[in-house]
């Protein structure tokens, strides 16, 4: 907690907070068949978000994943833009052309993912790179989940990244599944920050559920790629407290697993912590708590009540310049 | 193509002083560009100090200095990857396979995350990857392919390959002015054997405009890239048969100029598609749907296609030359056709 002010550390407990309200009108909003296709949860894991994209300053640019919630809010897109996305309005910040957080642009700071795992960590390395060549003394930030590390692509672009020393931080989310596949079938290595030493770059672990080390950490990782020392790997360990997503009952993690992580709660932890330094009362994160209850009511009316896009929309933006054609017209010999 | 024909100028040898090749000319048009723009910068493997394998970008980290000419690891993902993401930002990378066989390698960058950005986030990618395609040099199923098709069936893509030096400089302007990913295809069978007098002003062959390079009254060969040249040998001999071939190159393959070949096709009225690439699901079966769909009533004879066949393209002389089309196939399916 070595840099924050008071301020700063009640807004990182309004982002988690924020994070974990909007993900649970999610919920009720995919219960109500409102939310169209799936709604990946990131109960347990808000800290990760929410600390490392804090970290960031003004000018750098993410690349967050679908469990990266907080990644985004932080990131100034409001929670109408995520309600929006999920249920595929008009006015979402894809337009509709594209689901749950796979929403972004660089003028905003955030990158789109794509569904392939990896795919993000080359394309985030070239983000930097741009960066770099452009002046603009910016890091790029993105995260990967103990599954996305087996990928080709997470090398590739991990080691381009550390050859090139680029001002890039990856944030190994270790939330112990990759779907229903548990870390030691992913991966041989004990833990995912061993990877950094083959990479040649600098490695560091953070308890990914204490939302205060987890910012320190970042802050350590992104004061080092901005100052020209390379790429970090930044594992944090966390747990995924939900399945894959939604529908998934997640009957293969172990009960007493889920139980104890349930105790190392990030949004508990850090009430308990803020309370216990004296930084804030019970009753002043209550009051954060119903503004942020108040503000998402608002928000989700307001998503509601946004339109679903028009037909002729799906045949747009494809290119810079040509609409692709309907249906071919016939040319007559005596027409 | 020991005796490759120079357009507009049959019969005539072109003398080898200010003459450009089909490799220098790429380079050159690259050269421009990078004075041009400064956003313009180069990624690939061994393209900086080595200058390329096919020396495509020879001498241009000398003048442009290894911040825009990047040797890296070998990685088509990171390459590409990175390239994605630069252009995102507003650069204008051009990525280079170093044979364009590794472009499966960065499949997944291609058609997932640069095709689909402006579509799906509203971000452009506007990314050059660019490599030396084709057969006819013995390299073996990995460095002989042909993979345009893949990329022709990915919306957001745009694919040219050009047959000439003019076009090889003028389309990779073109491409890296493009505000979309283009994928331009090159020939490594003409890389050194194709020469021509170039403009000294700066000029671009634009994206999506087929040529016809020999007008023709009795059948249309629609092809592009090396094959082009095989279509011209050819229409020599038809010729002397009493049958006048029309060769459309098509240069863009997507998107496609229909209005060229349709234009040529409703006049000859019979058309062989024509590609090195393998057969099925093919360029040219893009084209015969197109016809049969505009152009039916102008038919006279069934679309055919002179390609090579379904099978990877073998190593060995006598198997690579059963593998690749050439004149002598051509010939027999045009006599054929001119039959109906």
């Amino acid at each position: 907690m070595s840099d924050l002010t008071r301020d700063q550390k009640l807004e990182l407990y309004r982002f988690m907070r924020l994070n974990r309200v909007v993900e649970e009108r999610l919920v009720n909003l995919y219960r109500q068949g409102k939310v169209v296709g799936g709604l990946y949860r990131s109960l347990g894991q808000e800290a990760t978000s929410v600390g490392t994209a804090y970290a960031l300053a003004d000018g750098d640019i993410v690349g967050p994943l679908i469990r990266n919630l907080g990644v985004v809010l932080v990131m100034g897109y409001s929670p109408r833009d995520v309600m929006t996305q999920y249920m595929a309005r008009a006015t979402s910040p894809s337009g509709g052309k594209d689901c749950n957080l796979h929403f972004g642009r660089p003028d905003r700071g955030v990158i789109s993912p794509i569904s392939m795992l990896g795919a993000l960590v080359p394309v985030m390395a070239g983000i930097a790179l741009a960066g770099r060549m452009q002046k603009k003394n910016l890091v790029a930030m993105t995260w990967i989940g103990d599954g996305g590390t087996s990928t080709g692509a997470f090398h590739e672009g991990i080691n381009f990244a550390a050859v090139q020393k680029l001002p890039f931080v990856v944030v190994a989310e270790n939330n112990g599944w990759a779907y229903s596949t548990p870390f030691h079938r992913q991966t041989a290595a004990k833990s995912l920050v061993d990877k950094a030493a083959a990479y040649g770059i600098a490695g560091d672990q953070v308890d990914g559920n204490d939302v205060f080390a987890v910012y320190d950490a970042a802050r350590r990782a992104v004061d080092r790629a901005r100052s020209g020392g390379g790429p970090t790997l930044l594992e944090s360990l966390t747990y995924r407290m939900k399945g894959h997503a939604e529908h998934d009952a997640q009957a293969y993690v172990p009960k007493e697993e889920l139980e104890q992580w349930r105790r190392r709660d990030p949004l508990e932890r850090c009430v308990g912590t803020l309370v216990a330094s004296g930084t804030a009362t019970e009753t002043e994160l209550a009051a954060i708590d119903t503004s942020i209850s108040e503000e998402v009511d608002r928000e989700v009316e307001a998503a509601e009540k946004s339109p679903l896009p028009s037909p002729e929309d799906a045949l747009k933006n494809v290119y810079s310049s040509r609409i692709p054609e309907g249906e071919p017209a016939a040319v007559r010999r005596n027409s | 193509m020991s005796s490759a024909p120079h357009f507009g100028a049959e019969g005539t040898t072109p003398a080898a002083r200010g003459q450009t090749t089909y490799v220098d000319a790429i380079r050159e048009g690259i050269r421009e560009e990078m004075l041009r723009d400064p956003s313009v910068f180069l990624i690939g493997e061994d393209i900086g100090v080595y200058g390329g394998a096919f020396k495509v970008t020879d001498g241009l980290i000398g003048e442009f200095g290894e911040e825009r000419v990047i040797d890296t690891p070998i990685s088509e993902t990171a390459i590409v990857g990175a390239a994605v993401g630069a252009a995102m930002m507003g650069m204008r990378p051009v990525a280079e396979m170093q044979f364009i066989d590794f472009i499966s390698c960065a499949f997944d960058m291609i058609t997932n995350f640069a095709a689909k950005s402006r579509y799906r986030t509203g971000v452009g990618v506007p990314l050059v990857i660019r490599g030396p395609s084709g057969g006819g040099v013995h390299g073996g199923p990995f460095h002989s392919q042909n993979p345009e098709a893949y990329f022709a069936h990915t919306p957001g893509l745009k694919i040219v390959q050009p047959a000439t030096a003019y076009d090889a400089k003028g389309l990779i302007k073109a491409a890296i002015r493009d505000d979309d990913p283009v994928l331009f295809f090159e020939h490594k069978f003409l890389y050194r054997r194709i020469k021509e007098e170039l403009p000294a002003e700066d000029y671009v062959v634009p994206i999506g405009k087929a040529a016809v390079r020999r007008t023709g009254r009795d059948l249309t060969i629609v092809t592009y890239g090396a094959m082009v040249w095989t279509a011209l040998e050819a229409a020599k001999t038809l010729e002397a048969e009493g049958i006048d071939a029309e060769v459309v190159d098509l240069r863009t393959l997507f998107p496609m100029d229909e209005q060229t070949v349709l234009e040529s096709v409703s006049k000859t009225n019979k058309a062989i598609l024509l590609h090195e690439a393998t057969r099925t699901g093919g360029i040219g079966a893009e084209i015969a749907a197109v016809l049969s769909e505009r152009c039916f009533e102008y038919l006279d004879g069934p679309l055919m296609r002179v390609t090579a066949p379904d099978t990877p393209v073998p190593y060995s002389p006598p198997l690579e030359e059963a593998f690749l089309p050439n004149a002598e196939k051509l010939c027999r399916a045009a006599r054929a056709l001119a039959a109906y």
